[in-house]
C-alpha cells in the first residue's frame, strides 16, 4: 500500500504497521458511546490544556496582530504618534488610487508568472535526471540543493558580485564569447529577469527534491508492463512519469505562486527596488510605507490588499485541488 | 541525447535502492543523463566557486578588470582576517543559532502538544480549533509586520531576542504534519498505559514522542532552516549591531564594505558555512525531512 501512496504519505506511514489505519477506526468507534461523562470531561480538559500553550501564541502573534492590523488600517495611525483617530477606509481609497501601489502589485504578480515555470520545470528536468540512478546521488542531491540552504542576504551578495557590470563573471563570460555586456541589475528592461535567474538558482533545489521524492514512488510495475508493450524511455515519461506527477505538480505550482507572491528579500539587498521602481514588490512597498514612509496606518491598508490577494489565490488552490481529488 | 533522458526508468525508479543496482552499464544514453546532470551540477556550483575564488584573492586582484581564476599575486586569507577583525560575523553566528534553536524547541514543543490534542483527544470545540488553525496557514506573514512592529514597541521586546523569536513559533502546517503522524500510531499501543492508569501527558511522553522520532527531525529541520534565514522580520525588529542574526548583519555590513570584493564574498561564504556543513553530515536527515514537511506549506 505504500508504494502507491504519495510522499507525504509514505513518510507519514514510517514507523507503523500494515493494517493499523483500518483497526484504528473500528477502536475508535467501538470505544465512544461507552464513554462516561466524567471521562468526557476530562478529556474536555486535557484536550484544551494540550492546545493551550499553541493557542496562547497563536491568540498573541498572530491573532492579534492580524486583527490589529485591520483596525489600524483604518486610521491615520503614523509612527510619529500623529492621528491615532477612525479616518473609515480613506486608506484602502487612497490606495486604490496609488499608482504606485498598482505599480508593485504589478511587479510582483510579474516575477510571480515568470519565475514559476523556470522553477517548476527545471526542478522537473533535475529530478528526472537525477532519478535515472545516475552513481554519486549525493553529488547531484548537494549541487542542486545546496543553495537553498543559504540566507537571502548570502544569494544577493553572490550575485550582485556576479552581476557585476564591469568585474562580473557573468559579463566577462559573455565578453569572451564575443556577445555584449548586459546591465544586469541596473537595465529596468532586464532586472526583473536577473532577480528571476538568482531566485531559481536560489531555490529550484527545494522544489526538485519534492519531485525526486514523488518520481521514487511510483511503483516499478507501470514502467514494466510499458517496457513489455515497448514503449521507449521517452514515451514512458510522457505517459506514465508526468501523468503520475500530476497531483505533485499540481501542488508544487500552487506552492511556487504562493511563495513568489511574497518575494521581498532578494529585491531589496541586489535592487532596492530598482532601477526606478522596476523591480519594487508590494511587500516593498509595504515596508516602505510603514518605515519610511512613516504611515503605518496606510501601510496596514495595503497590507490588506495584498492579502485579499493572497487569499483569493488560495481559494482557487482550494477548489482546484478538490476536484482533483474528488 | 534527451531522447534517452529516461533509459532505465524500468528498473531505477521504485526504490531509491534500485538506483544503485543499474547504476554500471555505460550506455550512449546514459553518458548524456550524466553530461546534462553535470552541466547543470557546474552552472549550479559556479557562484560557489566564483565567491571562494574571490573570497581567497587579495582586494587588488578580486577588483582587477581582467577576472582571474587564479589571481597574479596568489590566493590569501586576508580577507577573512579582516572579516574576523573587524566584523561581528561570530556574534551574529551565535546569534542566530541560539535564536533559531529557541524557534525550533519552542515550535516542536507546542506544536507536538495542540498535534496530540487534535489526534487523540476528543473534547468540545476540537472541530472549530482545527478549522481556525487550518484557515490560519494561509495568513502571509509579511501582512502582520506593521502590525507586530507595533505590538512589540507596546511590549517593550523591539531590539530584544524575544522579538526574533516569539512571532517565528506559530507554524500551523507543521501542526497539521505532526497530527497526520499521530493519527497513524497504533491506539493499542496507549491502551495498555491507560490501564496502568497513566495520565495523558505520559502516554504522550512515554509512549507518543519516542514513536515519532522521524517527524519531529524532520519538523525541526525545516524550522530551523526557516528561522535560521529569515531576514523580514528579524530586520524590522532589530536594529542593535549586538543581536542582530546573521542575514540581517550581512545586509548591515554589505554596504559598509561597498566595493571590498573580496571581504564581501568571505563574509558571505562565512555566513554560509554553518548550515552548509551541517548538510553534508545530515544530508539524508534533511533531505528526507524536506521531502516530508514541504509539501505541506507555509
Amino acid at each position: 500500500m505504500s508504494s502507491v501512496a504519495t510522499s507525504h504519505d509514505r513518510e507519514g506511514q514510517r514507523g507503523s504497521l500494515p493494517g493499523l489505519s483500518r483497526h484504528r477506526i473500528s477502536n475508535q468507534a467501538g470505544s465512544k458511546p461507552a464513554k462516561s461523562r466524567s471521562q468526557g470531561s476530562r478529556d474536555n480538559i486535557n484536550g484544551w490544556a494540550f492546545a493551550a500553550p499553541f493557542l496562547a501564541f497563536f491568540l498573541v502573534f498572530l491573532v492579534w496582530p492580524l486583527l490589529y492590523g485591520l483596525y489600524m488600517s483604518l486610521t491615520g495611525k503614523s509612527l510619529t504618534g500623529a492621528n491615532d483617530s477612525l479616518i473609515g477606509f480613506a486608506n484602502y481609497a487612497e490606495a486604490l488610487a496609488d499608482s504606485d501601489m498598482w505599480r508593485s502589485l504589478g511587479n510582483t504578480l510579474y516575477f510571480t508568472v515568470i519565475s514559476t515555470v523556470p522553477l517548476v520545470v527545471v526542478a522537473l528536468v533535475m529530478a528526472a535526471l537525477v532519478n535515472v540512478g545516475l552513481p554519486a546521488q549525493w553529488l547531484w542531491r548537494l549541487s542542486y540543493f545546496a543553495p537553498y540552504l543559504l540566507a537571502s542576504t548570502v544569494v544577493s551578495l553572490f550575485f550582485t558580485w556576479m552581476y557585476n557590470p564591469q568585474l562580473g563573471l557573468i559579463n566577462n563570460a559573455l565578453v569572451s564569447v564575443g556577445l555584449p555586456k548586459v546591465a544586469w541589475l541596473n537595465d529596468p528592461g532586464v532586472a526583473m529577469w536577473a532577480i528571476v535567474i538568482a531566485t531559481l538558482w536560489w531555490t529550484v533545489g527545494f522544489n526538485f527534491l519534492l519531485y525526486l521524492a514523488a518520481m521514487q514512488n511510483i511503483p516499478a510495475q507501470h514502467y514494466e508492463a510499458a517496457s513489455l508493450d515497448g514503449a521507449g524511455a521517452w514515451r514512458q515519461f510522457f505517459s506514465i512519469t508526468l501523468p503520475q506527477l500530476a497531483p505533485t505538480t499540481v501542488m508544487i505550482v500552487l506552492l511556487q505562486i504562493l511563495a513568489s507572491l511574497k518575494i521581498f528579500d532578494q529585491v531589496y539587498q541586489m535592487t532596492a527596488g530598482g532601477p526606478g521602481g522596476a523591480t519594487r514588490p508590494v511587500v516593498q512597498y509595504i515596508f516602505e510605507t510603514g518605515f519610511t514612509g512613516y504611515r503605518l496606518g496606510y501601510s496596514a491598508a495595503i497590507s490588506y490588499i495584498f492579502f485579499g490577494l493572497i487569499v483569493a489565490v488560495s481559494v482557487i488552490q482550494f477548489f482546484i485541488t478538490r476536484r482533483r481529488s474528488a | 541525447m534527451a531522447t534517452e533522458i529516461l533509459t532505465r526508468p524500468a528498473t531505477s525508479t521504485a526504490r531509491p535502492s534500485a538506483s544503485r543496482r543499474t547504476g554500471s552499464r555505460m550506455t550512449p544514453g546514459r553518458a548524456a543523463v550524466l553530461a546534462v546532470a553535470a552541466l547543470l551540477a557546474v552552472l549550479w556550483l559556479v557562484p560557489f566557486a566564483w565567491a571562494t575564488v574571490t573570497a581567497f584573492k587579495s582586494e587588488t586582484d578580486a577588483a582587477a578588470p581582467k577576472i582571474s581564476w587564479i589571481p597574479p599575486s596568489g590566493f590569501t586569507a586576508d580577507a577573512f582576517v579582516k572579516v574576523f577583525q573587524d566584523g561581528n560575523i561570530p556574534l551574529w553566528t551565535w546569534n542566530s543559532l541560539y535564536t533559531s534553536a529557541a524557534i525550533t524547541a519552542i515550535t516542536l514543543v507546542i506544536s507536538a502538544l495542540v498535534a496530540y490534542a487534535l489526534s487523540r483527544i476528543d473534547f468540545r470545540g476540537k472541530k472549530v480549533l482545527m478549522v481556525v488553525i487550518i484557515a490560519s496557514i494561509i495568513i502571509p506573514p509579511p501582512v502582520l509586520i506593521i502590525p507586530l512592529f507595533y505590538q512589540m514597541v507596546a511590549l517593550h521586546m523591539i531590539d530584544t531576542s524575544w522579538a526574533i523569536i516569539l512571532p517565528q513559533v506559530i507554524h500551523p502546517a507543521m501542526v497539521f504534519v505532526l497530527k497526520k503522524f499521530f493519527d497513524q500510531i497504533p491506539r493499542e499501543l496507549e491502551e495498555a498505559a491507560v490501564m496502568d492508569g497513566a495520565s495523558r501527558m505520559r502516554i504522550f511522553l512515554q509512549v507518543v514522542l519516542p514513536l515519532s522520532r522521524p517527524i519531529l527531525a524532520a519538523v525541526a529541520i525545516f524550522v530551523f532552516i526557516g528561522a535560521w534565514n529569515n531576514f523580514l522580520w528579524p530586520f524590522i525588529a532589530t536594529n542593535d549591531g549586538s543581536i542582530l542574526t546573521l542575514p540581517v548583519g550581512l545586509q548591515t555590513i554589505k554596504s559598509a564594505y561597498g566595493i571590498q570584493y573580496a571581504q564581501n564574498m568571505a563574509s558571505a561564504l562565512l555566513a554560509a558555512l554553518p548550515l552548509i556543513l551541517v548538510f553534508l553530515f545530515f544530508q539524508r536527515q534533511i533531505i528526507k525531512g524536506v521531502a516530508t514537511t514541504g509539501l505541506a506549506g507555509t
